[in-house]
């Protein structure tokens, strides 16, 4: 079966743009306001992974299943420099300053699973690095997700087997590593708050879990009822959305009920799940919130559910707080798998806990 | 009832697995209790003590007399028995005997040791290596020392849970691994009083009144109870698969699909036990009463395995206060046994030509019955038809074996007996088919047993009945009929429509009730199941296990508004006040209270949305639980209540004043359940804001060590610094000139 599921999307520090990677070897970006096409980004050979635009919105990188990072120059869409690699890469993200480009390879076939940080010259037309900077190998379990911490001082990764280290980012040294996750269960993201302080993971094992990037400490964990991909937190509100959902390959004759493809929104101080926007038609594979907090997009793929292709909602009716407009993007090519952008209406600025109410008026 | 046969996997264990296994469970004084070591070629010798000292010449005739005793049980000769004499010419009161078997020295010793020869002498049997065991040098004091009692301990006590202040019920919930016991809360959520994981093997079930939980394992069943939830008793049959109590707890039935593979030193077990599938049990002591084969049909042995009937269950059938227990062997007798000893009633079975199936009347002859020599105990059976005896059903009484009531019966196909709760009714439905075999159709006899000469009355339905329920304590039913089923095994992705009827007695001025009055039928329906609330009145039809619909129905039968003109003779008024949908729904059960209803959906049947619901009696949700792996829920049982009737009448008639105070306490409990939640979050808003200030504070002094302003400090000025630019688009889309004249 051709999957043309998403993979990651993002938006870039502004909010106007909305970045997104599928298996189907495209990059997007959309106008974040209208859903507007702007453009792709061509030239990998294989499912992209990940992107990250960069603080400035100049350049953005890509990591794809063809072994390479990518660097492209956001605004005409050239290619700017590819690094190659032994195996797919699966994550890419900048440092706050965008000095550094931090990415994680695969392990295959007697290639250990690493963490590679390039130094990055701002100037699109200048020239890249050819070498990593640091090179990282995780001996023990595969990192699936990293990020960089505040100051760039760390970098935090995710690991296949459950467990979150803590690497110094100028040495690479490990100085924590804590199981996490329950055992041998996978880490499939990891997103940082806005100062990088603290992030959220989440993981098969259906919760996601906030921790503290100095210690590693979990701070909150939120516990649903069905494998998690993808997990954000909300700048504005003290929210985390969760998404996920069963693979489509387990989900069998009752579809879409079973599959419990829904965002969910839980609160992210008291945990309590405060709503669930419904209506996604596969399970949900990555989520990204914009960064004034006041939309979020998640994406989804599912050669499963050709039927409503093109069907454009223009309001979605939700349980609770969460009246949200939605944006249904134009199926990528034609091809399957959707972006959904959400905008917050009034309601859900408004929804407040009686505490925090109290504690406001202070 | 038919039950569902899960094979255990572990069933196939060798002694010494059994042993292995038992880390969880100590047998070891068991063990010991029953450990016998037969050696070699000793342990056809038995000794008996307490015989009548006698003279030489006497001897003869004494052993003489021994031997007819003795072969009884086994086989001897009067070669093989030695008396010795003493010095004074007497026989010494003891003598050893060889059989010819271990087997029948055992026999002997459990069926004589103890037998009363005359009114003087009583013998006492024992194995010869017993008393080398026991009785060699040192091993018994010469001076009898009276054994010391053991101090008393404190039980817990066993009804607890009822002492709740706030009379909650307690449920077990098991998922996953974890077995846990909660009491039921109204708003919150339940309380747990204990949570263990690997509790059981295959299921948890409460006994009749809710003392004891039972766990099922390779080893046994064992029961657990108390505010600790500590071990009770245990039960040690091997491979067993299922469990049944008496109605008052007193004993317990165990059922196993492996016949019991006797070896020595298995706890509590003798040779007599090897071969059997069941076993009964005193819940008590823990002591096995009596074991029994599985009842061969020779119709069915034949058959593949898969192909056989599923075995019966409960197979002992007991009266409700646990004087006698009976079981039925399909097409010829039935057996009726008296507690305590588990001893056939006039030592033989009744032998009943073509009996298939029995119930004994829920109702048991009170104390003061007996006393007015009243204390017969009605059973119901049926026979089929017999060359050219007709089917008929019988009522019989026991002790006395009298036939009390019988009715002739044609073109039977089947007979299912429904005794109401009290007993004051029974319903016997009749599948009957017709004379050409084609189509099927029920009818249903009704007794009414209280009524002099118990008379009978009939309701013929054109389809098939396949479920009816009296109102527990009533005299109302509901039963549900399907059209034509489709044959057994064919590929039917579709069963036919139900339709739901209610009946009720016509009102009358004074007992006893009219005749039954069908008020409603409801039909197009998917329903297949009829839960009454413990306590009647309101009842639940739910469409359960079923790929097409999962409604589950609340109708009340004295509904307290207006009343339909073409019912007003009846003694109901029937109303659909609730229905509900639960996705999956594969049990529903009521709390012994008649207050909550539970409907649940188990991975034992499907891995779909597991978990369960919960309504009040109206319907209402209360709480909707999701719980990844769930697999049973079950409400503890109450025990009837103590209270005299007059006690109840008194509590009914302040029932306003008791509702204003247990509204009282909720509104106590909700507002002081809100005060812990407000404080709760108000205590981890701030501890996360502490943690942030702190955070930030040290953030921002990291930064300016390197020189960098306070984190979003550049944003907010960049953020000043924009300005809304207003672009205005003109487009032409369409340029034309015109003269204007």
């Amino acid at each position: 079966m051709f999957e043309r599921a998403l993979t990651q999307v993002k938006f870039n520090k502004d909010g106007d743009l909305l970045f997104s990677v599928s298996k189907d070897q495209v990059i997007c970006v959309w106008f974040s306001q209208n859903g507007e096409r702007l453009g792709t980004y061509d030239g990998h050979q294989g499912a992209v992974w990940t992107i990250d635009p960069n603080p400035s919105t100049s350049i953005l990188a890509s990591g794809a299943a063809d072994n390479t990072i990518r660097l492209w120059e956001i605004k005409t869409g050239k290619l700017i420099k590819t690094w190659e690699f032994p195996t797919a890469v699966k994550r890419v993200e900048f440092s706050e300053d965008g000095e550094y480009l931090l990415a994680t390879t695969e392990q295959r076939m007697g290639h250990l699973g690493t963490i590679v940080v390039f130094p990055i010259n701002p100037d699109v037309h200048g020239e890249q690095a050819t070498e990593p900077s640091l090179r990282i190998t995780c001996t023990d379990s595969k990192a699936t997700v990293a990020a960089w911490s505040y100051l760039s001082k760390y970098i935090i990764a995710g690991h296949e087997d459950g467990s979150i280290s803590q690497y110094d980012a100028k040495t690479g040294e490990q100085l924590l590593n804590v199981p996490v996750h329950e055992r041998g269960t996978l880490i499939t993201d990891m997103q940082m708050s806005p100062d990088k302080t603290y992030f959220i993971t989440s993981s098969k094992d259906k919760s996601a879990k906030i921790l503290d990037v100095d210690n590693l400490k979990v701070m909150k964990q939120f516990v649903t009822d069905t494998p998690l991909n993808s997990a954000a937190l909300t700048p504005k509100k003290d929210f985390v959305i969760l998404g996920g959902g069963q693979e489509a390959r387990d989900v069998t004759t009752t579809a879409a009920r079973q599959g419990k493809f829904e965002a969910r929104f839980h609160h992210k101080i008291f945990e309590d799940d405060i709503g669930r926007v419904r209506g996604h038609f596969g399970p949900l594979n990555t989520i990204a919130v914009h960064p004034a907090g006041t939309a979020y997009a998640s994406a989804h793929g599912g050669t499963e559910y050709v039927h409503i292709r093109g069907v454009v909602e223009s309001t979605i009716r939700v349980d609770t707080l969460v009246n949200t407009m939605l944006i249904v993007l134009c199926p990528i090519g034609g091809e399957d798998g959707y972006v959904r952008l959400h905008h917050f209406d009034k309601a859900y600025f408004d929804f407040m806990y009686e505490v925090e109410r109290t504690r406001a008026q202070h | 009832m038919i039950v569902v046969l899960r094979l255990n996997p572990t069933a196939t264990m060798t002694a010494d697995e059994f042993y292995d296994d038992e880390e969880e469970i100590d047998f070891s004084d068991l063990r010991e209790q029953y450990e016998v070591k037969l050696e070699e070629g000793l342990d056809t010798f038995v000794v008996i003590d307490g015989l009548p000292k006698v003279p030489e010449d006497n001897k003869p005739k004494l052993v003489k007399f021994l031997i007819k005793r003795l072969q009884s049980v086994g086989k001897t000769k009067e070669d093989s028995v030695y008396m010795p004499m003493g010095d004074d010419g007497q026989s010494q009161g003891f003598a050893f005997v060889e059989f010819e078997t271990a087997m029948q020295a055992a026999q002997a010793v459990k069926k004589l040791n103890g037998l009363q020869l005359d009114k003087k002498h009583t013998i006492a049997v024992n194995k010869l290596t017993d008393i080398e065991r026991y009785g060699r040098e040192g091993r018994i004091d010469e001076q009898y020392t009276a054994p010391e009692p053991e101090p008393f301990v404190e039980q817990e006590h066993l009804r607890s849970w009822l002492c709740d202040e706030r009379t909650r019920d307690q449920f077990v919930l098991f998922k996953s691994d974890t077995v846990g016991v909660y009491f039921n809360n109204l708003k919150e959520a339940p309380e747990m009083t204990v949570e263990r994981q690997f509790w059981t093997e295959s299921f948890v079930r409460w006994s009749p009144l809710g003392t004891f939980l039972t766990s099922l394992h390779p080893q046994g069943v064992q029961l657990w109870g108390g505010s600790s939830w500590k071990r009770i008793a245990r039960f040690p049959h091997p491979a067993v698969n299922l469990v049944d109590f008496s109605p008052n707890e007193q004993y317990l039935v165990t059922w196993s699909n492996k016949p019991i593979a006797y070896q020595e030193g298995m706890p509590g077990m003798t040779p007599e036990e090897d071969g059997k599938t069941y076993i009964v049990w005193e819940v008590r002591t823990g002591k096995l009463l009596r074991s029994f084969s599985p009842i061969e049909n020779p119709q069915e042995a034949d058959k593949p395995p898969n192909m056989r009937k599923k075995i019966q269950w409960p197979l002992f059938k007991w009266t409700s206060d646990d004087k006698y227990c009976a079981r039925c062997t399909p097409g010829s007798h039935i057996s009726v046994y008296e507690t305590p000893k588990m001893v056939l009633l006039d030592k033989k079975s009744i032998k009943l030509e073509g009996v298939m199936d029995f119930e004994w009347s829920p109702y048991s002859p009170s104390e003061e019955d007996s006393k007015k020599s009243n204390s017969e105990y009605l059973l119901c059976y049926w026979t089929p038809e017999l060359g050219n005896q007709t089917a008929r059903v019988a009522l019989m009484s026991i002790p006395s074996k009298e036939i009390v009531r019988t009715r002739n019966l044609f073109n039977v196909s089947d007979c299912k007996l429904h005794w109401q709760s009290e007993g004051a009714y029974l319903c016997v439905k009749v599948d009957r088919h017709s004379k050409r075999g084609k189509s099927t159709f029920t009818n249903l006899e009704f007794f009414r047993i209280k009524e002099k000469n118990i008379p009978n009355e009939v309701i013929e339905i054109q389809e098939t009945v396949i479920n009816f329920a009296w109102e527990p304590k009533g005299d109302r039913f509901v039963f549900i009929t399907a059209g034509e089923l489709p044959p057994a095994g064919a590929a039917a992705p579709v069963p036919p429509k139900t339709a739901v009827s209610f009946y009720a007695p016509e009102k009358t001025k004074s007992p006893p009730v009219g005749p039954f009055k069908l008020i409603r039928t409801i039909d197009k329906k998917n329903s297949n199941s009829i839960f009454w609330s413990p306590k009647g009145r309101f009842c639940l039809i739910a469409t359960i296990n079923s790929q097409q619909s999962n409604e589950l129905e609340f109708w009340d039968f004295d509904f307290d508004g207006e009343k339909k003109e073409a019912e007003k003779d009846l003694a109901a008024n029937l109303q659909l006040i609730e229905t509900v949908d639960h996705y999956g729904v594969t049990d529903v059960e009521w709390d012994p209270s008649g207050r909550f209803v539970v409907s649940s959906s188990s991975i034992w049947k499907h891995t779909m949305e597991n978990g369960y619901h919960m309504y009040d009696f109206k319907g209402k949700s209360l709480r909707e639980d999701n719980i990844d792996r769930f697999k049973q829920f079950a409400w503890r049982p109450r025990p009837p209540t103590m209270l005299s009737k007059e006690q109840q009448k008194q509590i009914r008639k302040n029932l306003r004043e008791y509702s204003r105070q247990f509204d009282e306490t909720d509104l106590a409990l909700e507002s002081e359940a809100s005060a812990h939640i407000i404080a709760a979050r108000r205590r981890l808003l701030d501890e996360w804001r502490a943690w942030r200030a702190k955070v930030e504070e040290e953030l921002t002094e990291e930064r300016a060590e390197v020189g960098l302003r306070p984190f979003g400090a550049e944003d907010e000025e960049d953020t000043e610094g924009t300005k809304v630019i207003e672009e205005t688009v003109e487009e032409v889309i369409d340029e034309r000139e015109e003269e204007i004249s």
